[in-house]
């Protein structure tokens, strides 16, 4: 069976430790996680957990059936028509040329987030794969540091 | 009503109708067992090991199908426990474990006896809790019962604080639980249901699967009916011995890698199989590309999530056994055909006849498979059989004529040695009218083996049949089989003696080596008012048959062993 990327959010009880009963469900039956974030849901006492994964239909149908199975879990969406987003911040040092990188931030729904005396913060919040050539393109202004952060997916 | 934490869980234990908890006490949780000593709603029982008292839980949940109470402290009390609760989680038996925990205050400081109870019990069990506020255990204890006996029962750990035992409270037991995020399904979907009876209209080679899931939701008398009805054939997992009944004709046998013959094969040729809480486990499906090739399948399950999780299913439907079969008999009645089947049915006795199951009975020495027949003619419908894990454990499965479910008790998913005696002081406490056995090994016994001293002071005569063979017997059959007899650490000729052994906790020992011996001793160990050690030496090198080679196809069994 093909492996394919899957973006799932479930949508949890915001109590104490569950999300070690999701990331120890996707540990103990051997799940992949390619990305993992969790927040409150505002206005309620849920968290939404959006995780990206990747098998075969019969391990992403288990991932679905085993999150539901957990207690703490009200249901779980298995997208496939979202709007997905990620976030990255990238350190330059303040000798490259604030212009440039500000103009690549732009292309890439982002811009400068602070500039100090040694080093400029950029920021961009794209769909993964452009965030990577995001990533790729600012190698040539000497990125001190790059965090990124994980994937949110909304339903259209 | 304003009560300590240590009160209310003694309220609310009685509030769920508990009469037995089976524990041990420690440090962590004392205010409890304070509370215990003050109240007289329910026994307990001094287990003389944590992992022996969820067993005892366990067994006691098993045979009365309640749930099973038991309790620990924290830090290696609650440890000693996992294996407990493990079994039972693999099971799917509705158990409350309550733990003690240390002081909050302390959580996180690696206190004495502190252990992340919840982090540990997290993949072995349904669900957890560490209480962290008086206010919430009440709403707990009562969702703790709830989540154990709905949808597919699993047990649950109630882990809780020494200070929030000591506080006080107002304890206001809920009548009712209100869990949003956990609603399971029981009706089972009308399509499906019509769609699976149509198929089963159309079938040629239909086979019925039963699983531990008929048992636990209480289906045996509907599969009956749906089997009279249909005259469709059955076979048993190792989970559901005892549903269909020994004497039933439509029963084919046992299931699995060492199912027998015509059992493993109707498995293999069947068109359509009707899978009834039963999960596909390895043990029973062999290599998965070659198990039931030609058949379509229906699976209910109350677990949606064993559905389609190792084959593809046809007719998946996620319900309750029993509601699903009560939708399902009604659609079949003036519809289905029982002739339809008879070829079928004739092709399956057929290979009966050709291999079945069977034995090479001796007069020189004890055979294991002579002694689980005897007791099975001996007591028959009024034993409840416990067993161990191991080749006795086969052979019992085998061999004694099972009757009704809940009369066959053993640890099939994890397949925990030292299960069968705990778990049968708590068969024998829950069921006290009827004679209690553990058929075990001389490997098993010794692992929960203080229970003697738990037995007898309980006065709960419980008859442990050791079928003695020196050997780790399973362990050793494979070495003979498939690592050329090599026996690294299985020869357990160095043995204790069982009879002193009984005797020196305030039981019974009995040495039997000839067949009239054992005859005498179990005639005398059923009179007997006490717990006994029945030490029944037997054939060293018996090998349970037929075997499916793990990871081999089903239809190809090993159906007797030459010794090259």
């Amino acid at each position: 069976m093909q492996e394919v990327r899957r973006v799932i959010s479930a949508i949890v009880m915001n109590e104490s430790s569950v999300l070690a009963r999701v990331s120890g469900l996707f540990a103990g039956r051997g799940y992949n996680i390619e990305s993992l974030t969790v927040a409150p849901i505002p206005n309620s006492d849920l968290s939404r957990i959006t995780i990206v994964t990747k098998g075969n239909q019969r391990i992403i149908e288990q991932i679905i059936k085993q999150l539901n199975k957990l207690i703490s879990t009200l249901k779980v969406i298995e997208h496939e028509e979202m709007v997905e987003k990620e976030m990255v911040l990238i350190k330059f040092p303040a000798s490259e040329h604030l212009g440039d990188i500000q103009a690549l931030c732009h292309t890439y729904n982002g811009g400068i987030v602070n500039a100090g005396e040694n080093m400029i913060i950029a920021m961009a919040a794209d769909e993964s794969k452009r965030i990577e050539h995001f990533i790729e393109a600012s190698q040539r202004y000497n990125p001190l540091e790059i965090v990124r952060g994980g994937i949110v997916a909304i339903e259209r | 009503m304003k009560m300590s934490g240590a009160q209310m869980v003694c309220e609310a234990l009685i509030a769920e109708g508990v009469t037995t908890v089976f524990g041990y006490p420690g440090g962590a949780i004392m205010n409890v067992y304070d509370a215990i000593y003050k109240q007289n709603g329910f026994e307990h029982i001094l287990n003389r090991h944590e992992q022996a008292a969820v067993h005892a839980a366990d067994g006691y949940a098993r045979a009365t199908g309640k749930v099973g109470v038991a309790m620990v402290t924290s830090g290696p009390g609650f440890t000693n426990a996992v294996t407990g609760l493990a079994t039972a989680y693999m099971d799917s038996i509705p158990l409350v474990v309550i733990s003690g925990q240390v002081p909050l205050s302390l959580i996180g400081t690696d206190g004495f006896q502190e252990v992340d109870a919840v982090g540990i019990s997290r993949p072995c069990t349904k669900h957890n809790y560490l209480v962290d506020s008086i206010e919430d255990l009440p709403r707990i204890l009562k969702e703790a019962f709830y989540i154990a006996n709905s949808g597919r029962p699993g047990p649950v750990l109630v882990d809780i604080p020494k200070d929030i035992t000591a506080e006080y409270g107002i304890f206001n037991y809920p009548s009712e639980v209100n869990i949003p995020t956990y609603r399971p399904s029981y009706k089972g979907n009308d399509r499906q249901i019509k769609k699976a009876v149509e198929a089963m209209l159309e079938a040629k080679k239909p086979l019925l699967y039963l699983g531990g899931g008929v048992v636990l939701g209480n289906a045996s008398d509907l599969v009956r009916e749906f089997t009279k009805l249909t005259q469709i054939p059955a076979v048993e997992t190792l989970m559901a011995r005892g549903v269909m009944g020994n004497e039933n004709p439509l029963l084919l046998g046992m299931i699995g890698m060492h199912g027998n013959y015509s059992s493993n094969m109707a498995m293999s040729e069947a068109d359509l199989i009707i899978s009834l809480g039963a999960r596909f486990d390895d043990r029973v499906t062999g290599k998965l590309s070659e198990f039931a090739k030609y058949a379509q399948i229906i699976h209910v399950d109350i677990d949606p999530a064993n559905i389609g999780k190792l084959v593809d299913v046809d007719f998946p439907i996620v319900g309750d056994v029993s509601e699903v079969l009560h939708k399902m008999i009604p659609l079949l009645v003036g519809t289905v055909n029982p002739d339809r089947y008879q070829a079928w049915r004739e092709i399956l006795a057929r290979y009966n006849e050709l291999h079945p199951l069977s034995y090479n009975d001796s007069d020189e020495v004890i055979k294991p498979q002579w002694v689980i027949e005897r007791i099975g003619k001996t007591l028959g419908e009024n034993a409840i059989i416990t067993s161990d894990v191991g080749q006795h454990q086969m052979w019992a499965a085998q061999f004694y004529p099972f009757d009704r479910p809940r009369q066959w008790i053993n640890s099939g998913g994890l397949g925990t040695m030292g299960f069968g005696f705990p778990a049968a002081l708590g068969a024998k406490r829950g069921i006290p009218e009827k004679t209690v056995i553990n058929i075990t090994g001389d490997g098993s016994i010794l692992m929960n083996m203080q229970e003697l001293v738990t037995a007898a002071e309980y006065k709960i005569p419980v008859i442990n049949v050791i079928l003695n063979n020196q050997f780790l017997g399973m362990v050793r059959q494979w070495q003979t089989f498939f690592y050329e007899k090599r026996y690294s650490e299985t020869d357990l000729s160095f043995q204790p003696n069982f009879k002193a052994l009984a005797e020196a906790c305030g039981g019974i020992g009995y040495d039997v080596t000839t067949k009239k011996e054992f005859d005498d001793a179990l005639k005398d160990a059923i009179k007997q008012d006490k717990v006994c050690f029945m030490n029944v030496a037997v054939n060293r090198f018996e090998n349970v048959l037929p075997m499916v080679p793990a990871g081999g196809a089903l239809y190809n069994m090993l159906l007797e062993h030459k010794d090259k």
